[in-house]
């Protein structure tokens, strides 16, 4: 017996549309099974993992806080990956956007002025790009694979940090952890509404998103994306230069990504510490996949996958399970988007042996 | 056994109602097909008429959805190409699989039982070689070789496993006329033995020429068989494309204007391992002049094209001149916009991606030079779809672009309809230079013409056009004047009604009586 892959005639339209929501499902139904095997009652784990969070106003903000590293780097990455480029590294470059960007406060603490939040959230973009320049210089460069080194790149940026805040950044009236002085007011990334924590990167996420689906639906910037994408020898015969897209690309990824650090930094934490991250930059792959690499879907899916995080924790505090649950829901979800996708443009066919005796007459 | 038995007896292979569904679409559909034991039988058809279809299912590449395949009389299942060699069946593709790093004997050992020593197998192949007339030097290097040359190394593959029957698919699409004659021979020698020749061709007088039967497919169905001995050129056509193929025409020359293409002394050093570099090329094109460069595949036409069309821009600026202004350097929107037109030969993943649509397709080759029409708003570039979408309304229409829907996928359609989109974009533009690639390479007979009378039109209004094809027919067609381009180089262009077949044939086999070297192209 064989299994092969059999390409569709046509792809259904109305399938296309539903197959997220379907892996969600999907993800749901095995989420539940996993909970019942853990001995926990599956209906209520999942109710206070993806429904409770939902009820409070104070959560929603968290949703929002969570969402917008997820979006903001999602959308930078889909333009790679539209491109054919494959950034893995917006960890490291979220991180370093995370350090350029706070050069600024950590050094100059007794700096006020209002210009130091522009400033801030301009030098995390810059970082961010520089950063995933080195990929993109490596791959025109030498034809080294940016997917092995953007994701080197992001142990070292994580490193990097580490050495900082344990090291030259550490507070000196700190009690000896591994932290920056608090950023004074004027560095702090400024709450939206007066009901909660969610911050001004929510915005930046949204306006984000929009701009960059505008580019891909209707600029031509966006066209030399999916040509050079599927084809760089047709991208040559348009005239655009495969070259210069991936230095686009990358460089705006990683400054979204730049920017998603430092507002993390600024909004949320207020201080530069060694764990800045729960992982956004990975899981900003997932976000971009389960919103079809379109910059609208990653609005909607960035706020499902941020829900995973919400979900994490108070399922810890509620039922008392390990907060690695939501990473396994985050493996879930990927796996089930994927072979979801697969599916609309495949079919399964099973060959069983069905050999008639054919001996050859001699 | 009775392999010499007349067409009277059991057929070596029937084929009975066959049908493969992709999806809905019927690729063949209800098909009968006899095959005797020793006669060549062709099967003949249009792109996208089912023969490649078929003869993957007869070689148990694919599997029928419905119907039979009886080989010597009796019903079988053919589920994988080993199945197929163990009945007999042998088959040499179009696209040859050989690895090129390797050498003749390895690439046959690849094919065969592993246990066999490569020594057994290059002695083997070397008889074989000499007792069909298939010269072949077993310790060669697959790179180093001509295409005529590597295609026998897929017919000894074939013949060491002894087979009934043997499919060919298109063979003499790569050959000199010279290569495809030694071909013959050989197959003749198969017929005489008692084997049996499956020949799948679009060429009608080869297919007249050697072949006993024929089987002509159309959308699938069998349309007809015949002997084709017993029809002409024309009738067969009409079986092959339902209707009488327009015959291409040309009212006496047109008066020659000023220089539209100059190339002096052009050399491009190969990019990879496996391409060829450029030697020395100087060409001339006049307004009204179709200029075809003749050549078998790989001597180094597409990188002729690619330093023509700026995808790859030269060193020396000079060497190419558009209209007189040197181009050299110059990328290939920049020489579009100096009023050159470009069509590769490959028409998916260069000429046009296969996933996007044709309006976007249009787009693809014109955003730079019908910016003022296709895009608003200054830098920013947005595109303006109503407008793309309308010439490209146009141009379908003016090509005769048979599509399903206003603006599909350029995937969705048959070659030779993609292929008028896409000459159909250029001439759109009326290009003063147009340099076209195999234009109507794996295209069928209907388009074909079309695409061919456009490009004489062309140049009858009063553009120069240089045609890079493999197909002498297409060059006797269209051009005025022709060149030979062979291991990179370029013979001095020569008007087409002085020039033979048969020297056309020693110019592309490399013998340019500057260099006379007998045997050139297999030395090494």
């Amino acid at each position: 017996m064989r299994i092969e892959l059999q390409k569709r005639a046509r792809v259904s339209t109305l399938f296309s549309i539903v197959s997220p929501i379907l892996a969600l499902a999907l993800t749901l139904v095995f989420g539940g099974i996993m909970f019942w095997l853990l001995g926990k009652s599956p209906l209520g784990a999942l109710h206070s993992f993806f429904i409770e969070p939902l009820l409070e106003v104070w959560s929603l903000h968290e949703l929002a806080i969570k969402a917008a590293p997820l979006i903001l780097i999602g959308v930078g990455l889909a333009v790679c990956y539209r491109s054919n480029n494959w950034n893995i590294g917006a960890e490291g470059q979220f991180t370093i956007g995370a350090i350029t960007g706070s050069i600024l406060p950590v050094l100059n603490p007794d700096w006020h002025s209002p210009l130091i939040l522009p400033l801030m959230l301009v030098m995390g973009m810059l970082g961010g790009a520089l950063y995933a320049g080195i990929p993109a210089l490596l791959k025109t460069r030498f034809n080294t694979n940016e997917i092995l080194t953007s994701l080197m790149l992001v142990y070292i940026a994580q490193l990097f940090l580490d050495w900082l805040v344990r090291g030259p950044w550490r507070d000196p009236q700190g009690y000896n952890f591994p932290q920056t002085k608090s950023f004074q007011i004027e560095a702090v990334l400024p709450e939206i509404l007066a009901s909660g924590r969610a911050h001004w990167a929510f915005i930046f996420a949204i306006v984000a998103a929009i701009a960059l689906w505008f580019m891909m639906r209707f600029m031509l910037k966006g066209f030399e994306v999916s040509v050079l994408g599927q084809s760089e020898r047709a991208g040559r015969f348009a005239g655009f230069s495969a070259r210069k897209m991936v230095w686009f690309s990358m460089l705006l990824s990683g400054a979204l990504a730049g920017l998603a650090g430092i507002s993390e930094v600024s909004g949320s934490i207020g201080h530069v510490q060694p764990s800045i991250s729960p992982g956004y930059g990975f899981t900003a792959i997932i976000v971009a996949f389960l919103g079809r690499l379109n910059p609208l879907g990653i609005i909607a899916s960035g706020l499902v996958l941020a829900l995973t995080y919400l979900g994490g924790e108070a399922a810890q505090l509620s039922i008392g399970i390990s907060d690695k649950v939501s990473r396994v829901f985050q493996g879930l979800l990927l796996f089930f988007v994927l072979s979801c996708d697969t599916l609309i443009h495949y079919r399964i066919r099973l060959h069983f042996g069905r050999t008639r005796p054919a001996e050859v007459a001699g | 056994m009775t392999l010499s038995a007349g067409p009277t007896s059991v057929p070596l292979l029937s084929v009975r109602g066959l049908t493969k569904l992709f999806g809905s679409f019927a690729a063949c559909n209800g098909v009968d097909l006899d095959i005797a034991p020793g006669e060549i039988h062709a099967l003949l058809g249009e792109n996208g008429a089912g023969k490649s279809t078929l003869v993957k299912m007869l070689f148990g590449v694919l599997q029928p959805s419905a119907g039979d395949i009886l080989w010597e009389g009796r019903s079988v299942a053919i589920n994988s190409p080993g199945e197929a060699r163990q009945l007999g069946i042998g088959m040499v593709f179009q696209h040859f699989s050989l690895f090129e790093a390797l050498t003749v004997a390895e690439n046959i050992a690849l094919s065969l039982d592993p246990k066999i020593s490569l020594a057994k197998i290059s002695d083997e192949a070397a008889a074989l070689s000499k007792a069909y007339g298939l010269p072949l030097d077993p310790n060669a290097h697959v790179a180093d070789l001509s295409v005529g040359e590597r295609q026998r190394i897929e017919i000894v593959r074939a013949l060491l496993q002894n087979p009934k029957l043997i499919i060919l698919d298109e063979p003499t699409s790569v050959l000199t006329p010279q290569e495809a004659d030694r071909l013959f021979e050989t197959l003749f020698k198969l017929r005489s033995e008692g084997r049996s020749v499956l020949y799948i061709s679009h060429r009608l007088e080869e297919v007249q020429r050697i072949c006993d039967r024929a089987t002509v497919l159309r959308h699938g169905k069998v349309t007809g068989a015949c002997d084709p001995k017993q029809e002409t050129p024309g009738s067969l056509a009409r079986m092959m494309v339902g209707s009488e193929v327009a015959q291409v025409h040309r009212d006496g020359s047109a008066a020659l204007g000023d220089v539209g293409l100059e190339v002096r002394n052009l050399s491009v050093p190969a990019r990879t391992p496996f391409a060829m570099s450029l030697k020395n090329i100087s060409m001339t094109v006049r307004a009204g002049e179709v200029l075809a460069v003749a050549g078998v595949a790989g001597n180094g036409q597409s990188e002729l094209f690619d330093a023509l069309s700026g995808e790859f821009p030269v060193t020396d600026d000079a060497a190419i001149r558009i209209r007189g202004k040197a181009v050299g350097r110059l990328g290939i929107n920049g020489r579009r916009l100096l009023g050159a037109g470009f069509v590769p030969e490959e028409r998916h993943g260069h000429a046009a991606v296969s996933a996007m649509s044709l309006s976007d397709n249009l787009l693809l080759a014109r955003s730079r030079s019908d910016k003022r029409a296709f895009l608003s708003g200054g830098a920013a570039s947005i595109i303006r779809y109503d407008a793309i979408r309308s010439a490209a309304r146009r141009i379908c229409e003016k090509m005769d672009v048979r599509k399903s829907g206003d603006d599909p996928l350029a995937g969705s359609l048959s070659g030779g309809n993609l292929q008028k989109f896409i000459v159909g974009r250029e001439l759109d533009r009326q290009p003063t230079v147009l340099i076209v690639n195999q234009p109507t390479w794996g295209v069928d007979a209907g388009a074909a013409s079309r695409i061919r009378q456009a490009l004489i039109d062309l140049a009858k209004a009063g553009s120069a056009v240089v045609v890079i094809s493999q197909d002498l027919d297409e060059i006797f067609e269209v051009a005025t004047n022709i060149a030979v381009i062979s291991e990179g180089r370029l013979s001095a262009a020569e008007p087409a009604g002085s020039l033979t077949l048969e020297r056309i044939g020693l110019l592309m086999g490399g013998i340019h009586e500057s260099h006379p070297v007998p045997e050139a192209a297999h030395a090494h």
